[in-house]
């Protein structure tokens, strides 16, 4: 079946989609977080060497993934953003934004708590500790930066040349635990070989790492559904979409 | 169920990591949707007729 992609490149065919796919995947997150916790906090063993302070990794992996991945997507937008002009790729950047800083701060938080019992320390500055903290950092100038600027189509190309020239962090964080031998270990789980834990405890990552996916998915295009009632406000097609009558919550 | 929660005594790692990304979840979910109703509002508001003249003396009753 061929799909005309360039057709949601319009918010007025991508709006009603958007509602949609935000409830349904916002369930599906539900449904998958819960499972995951009872994997995660009930039926995976505790750990040999760790003993439960290890089931932090059940939210630290999965969010310090979606906060790597949520940035290359926003980056992707911006590129988008400058190369075609288009406004729905400035409103995913948009969106994307917060949700990727609330990733990076769980991954951060997360982390601290993890680290205080099994490394003795709360922070330190490791390679990947520090590349995540930029990380965090990126994604709250991406937000300032925008709401210095007032008009809105200036903010986005800013906006994108910031996101872009900051996607080189990006590999930076991913590669930090083999570049630099600091304090964060290596990686556990890898493309290539078979995971190095207990197969429950791989499914519970797995699960949570779904869950993430879902919930960002379904939070980021709820918001911009928000995004492009504020900014297409007056352009005349929203009125036919939302049933105002209704509390718009179409 | 003690023994859950005790989380063979990192009960106090455990449950900052897991309450933080709960908290933080749970404020973000209602961040948007404050956001969305704003939206909505402020859509509402300039779609319908403007609203009725009121007297100045009772909008300085009512602020906003």
């Amino acid at each position: 079946m061929l799909i005309n992609w360039f057709r949601f490149s319009s918010p007025v065919s991508f709006y009603p989609l958007a509602g949609s796919w935000s409830y349904a995947l916002g369930a599906l997150a539900a449904l998958l977080a819960g499972a995951g916790l009872v994997v995660g906090l009930w039926i995976a063993p505790t750990d040999a060497t760790q003993g439960d302070a290890y089931r932090i990794i059940f939210i630290h992996v999965p969010a310090a993934w979606m906060a790597m991945f949520i940035y290359l997507v926003m980056a992707g937008w911006s590129a988008a953003t400058l190369g075609f002009n288009t406004r729905l790729s400035a409103m995913m950047a948009q969106a994307l934004a917060p949700t990727g800083a609330l990733m990076a701060a769980i991954a951060l938080w997360t982390g601290a708590f993890w680290g205080r019992p099994t490394w003795g320390t709360y922070w330190a500055w490791d390679a990947r500790m520090t590349s995540t903290l930029i990380l965090l950092f990126l994604y709250l100038g991406v937000i300032a930066l925008r709401s210095a600027i007032e008009d809105p189509r200036r903010a986005d190309r800013a906006c994108a040349v910031l996101a872009l020239v900051g996607a080189v962090n990006v590999p930076i964080i991913y590669f930090s635990v083999q570049w630099w031998n600091t304090l964060h270990q290596g990686s556990s789980i890898s493309f290539t070989a078979a995971p190095k834990m207990a197969m429950t405890m791989f499914a519970g990552i797995l699960i949570m790492t779904a869950a993430a996916w879902c919930y960002t998915i379904a939070i980021v295009l709820a918001r911009v559904q928000a995004i492009i009632v504020e900014r297409e406000r007056g352009a005349g097609w929203l009125e036919s979409l939302i049933d105002l009558r209704a509390g718009g919550n179409a | 169920m003690a023994q859950f929660f005790a989380m063979g005594g990192y009960a106090w790692y455990v449950w900052m990591a897991y309450g933080f990304a709960a908290v933080a979840i749970g404020v973000e979910i209602a961040f948007v949707r404050a956001r969305r109703k704003r939206a909505f509002d402020a859509l509402r508001m300039s779609v319908e007729s403007p609203p009725p003249r009121t007297p100045p003396i009772m909008r300085a009753e009512s602020p906003r």
